[in-house]
């Protein structure tokens, strides 16, 4: 080669067009945004609809979840997200999207095998660590408030 | 540093009897998408599986190619084949049912050349009298093996690559019709340092460079010698990264080179990034396109070679690279 690897991945920085940041995250804020305020207008209907706080809390993110399932089977989520970016990862829309998809996709290999176990293959990790960072967090509090003579 | 130059082989008795392409939807609404032998209308055609609809492509290319030479399955003596997928799926699975002598080869996106440079050689050589190269991609079986789940949200960089759904077949003869394979250089794992899951083109070019020289330096030609020098799929930042290369030894690469990748797709319209990439992208290109020109004497003298990038997910997890190969395939009217 004429040219070192370090010398050379120099270059591939410099050729590597990165995203268009200015496009994305206008999309992203838009898209992302607009879910949170179908959120906001379900958590209003339910809380019309006689609910109390929690409960219209709890049906709204059922709502969201049932209809991130629903676009995801009807191919229709991933199609959204090209645009949205993390507008459509980052709400509980986009967790709901990671356990559906890996279950469409790999019922070819049979319900236990295939869709039961490769389910949570994006969404694992991030149940691993939330419910571990948790803990962390609970410990944490719990010492503080002992100190505080809570 | 003495570095080894390995040797480019010349034939004398090798022309390609026929060729086909068979590509899927998305590839037949690109710019060469009325050139392809067969279009699918549905990507997983009349499959239960991506597996099988991937298989099914190669089993549908060969067909087409037999076809075309008049050759059924009893006159053929040998097939190398391969695709993307693990223990090479498609090409099990699709060439099975031919009851071929069949030897399974994997070269990632380079494997169509890989597949003709061991054809001619065999006829070459006089070991058989005809023998086919088969290769396949399809986007959703790559998909599920390599990145995420098909309707997973999740956003590709723009350097990423679009995996093609498209087989191509040739079958190599002594026949003595042009297209005639002319010399091949096998290429050497070249790796970059490129550990990049979505920067395939960047992992390759260093390959591509490194047969290309070595080809031109053993044949005495030059890039100008060729009506044109195809790439498997570099994609956009691996052709830029190529001409670099080249440049930086004073040779102007650029005007005499296509790469498949950046063909396939209409990159403006259909929502693909760097291109196109996958066995099956430059083994349809050449079967659709090119070779069709190289027999009708349009184009006299061209020199193919595929690009692979030899990509292990488990080694990259682990903080491993991605190495890259390329064949150089010459192909001339004469």
């Amino acid at each position: 080669m004429n040219i070192s690897n370090q010398e050379y991945g120099e270059l591939v920085k410099r050729h590597s067009p990165p995203s268009a940041l200015y496009k994305t995250v206008p999309m992203a804020f838009v898209i992302g945004g607009g879910i949170c305020v179908i959120g906001e207008c379900l958590l209003n209907l339910f809380a019309y609809l006689g609910l109390d706080q929690e409960h219209a809390a709890m049906w709204t993110s059922i709502s969201l979840i049932f209809l991130s399932a629903l676009f995801t089977g009807l191919k229709l989520y991933d199609r959204i997200a090209q645009h949205a970016g993390a507008g459509t990862l980052v709400p509980i829309t986009g967790f709901a999207n990671s356990v559906v998809s890996p279950a469409l996709d790999f019922k070819s290999e049979g319900f236990v095998l295939g869709l039961g176990a490769k389910m949570f293959v994006i969404a694992g990790p991030v149940i691993v660590y939330g419910i571990s960072a948790s803990i962390i967090y609970g410990i944490i509090y719990y010492i503080i408030t002992v100190f505080q003579g809570g | 540093m003495a570095v080894c130059e390995g040797k480019t082989f010349k034939f004398s008795n090798a022309s390609i009897a026929s060729f086909a392409s068979v590509a899927g939807k998305v590839e037949s609404e690109g710019p060469y998408g009325d050139e392809f032998d067969e279009v699918l209308d549905d990507n997983k055609g009349n499959a239960d599986t991506w597996e099988q609809a991937e298989a099914q492509l190669q089993q549908k290319a060969l067909k087409h190619a037999m076809d075309k030479a008049g050759l059924c399955p009893e006159k053929m003596d040998l097939i190398f084949a391969g695709d993307l997928l693990n223990q090479c799926t498609g090409s099990s699975y699709g060439l099975k049912e031919f009851y071929i002598p069949f030897l399974g080869v994997y070269g990632a996106c380079s494997t169509f050349a890989e597949s003709l440079l061991l054809a001619a050689s065999v006829v070459n050589a006089g070991y058989v009298d005809n023998c086919a190269a088969v290769t396949s991609s399809h986007f959703s079986s790559a998909e599920r093996q390599f990145r995420f789940p098909l309707n997973y949200g999740g956003v590709r960089t723009p350097t990423a690559q679009w995996t093609a759904t498209a087989s191509g077949a040739a079958i190599v003869d002594s026949s003595q019709k042009p297209p005639f394979i002319r010399a091949a250089t096998a290429g050497k794992i070249q790796d970059m340092e490129v550990s990049d899951l979505n920067n395939m083109g960047a992992a390759m070019a260093g390959a591509a460079y490194d047969t290309l020289s070595r080809h031109f330096k053993h044949m005495g030609t030059h890039p100008e010698n060729y009506d044109v020098i195809i790439t498997g799929d570099l994609g956009q930042v691996g052709s830029e990264l190529m001409y670099e290369l080249f440049k930086r030894d004073g040779v102007d690469i650029e005007k005499y080179h296509k790469d498949c990748g950046l063909m396939i797709y209409d990159r403006e319209k259909q929502d693909v990034h760097a291109g196109g990439s996958g066995c099956g992208c430059s083994a349809s290109m050449m079967c659709a396109h090119f070779l069709k020109r190289v027999q009708s004497g349009e184009l006299k003298r061209i020199l193919y070679t595929a690009t692979g990038a030899l990509m292990s997910p488990t080694m990259v997890q682990q903080g491993g690279t991605i190495p890259g190969i390329a064949h150089a395939v010459e192909i001339a009217f004469k």
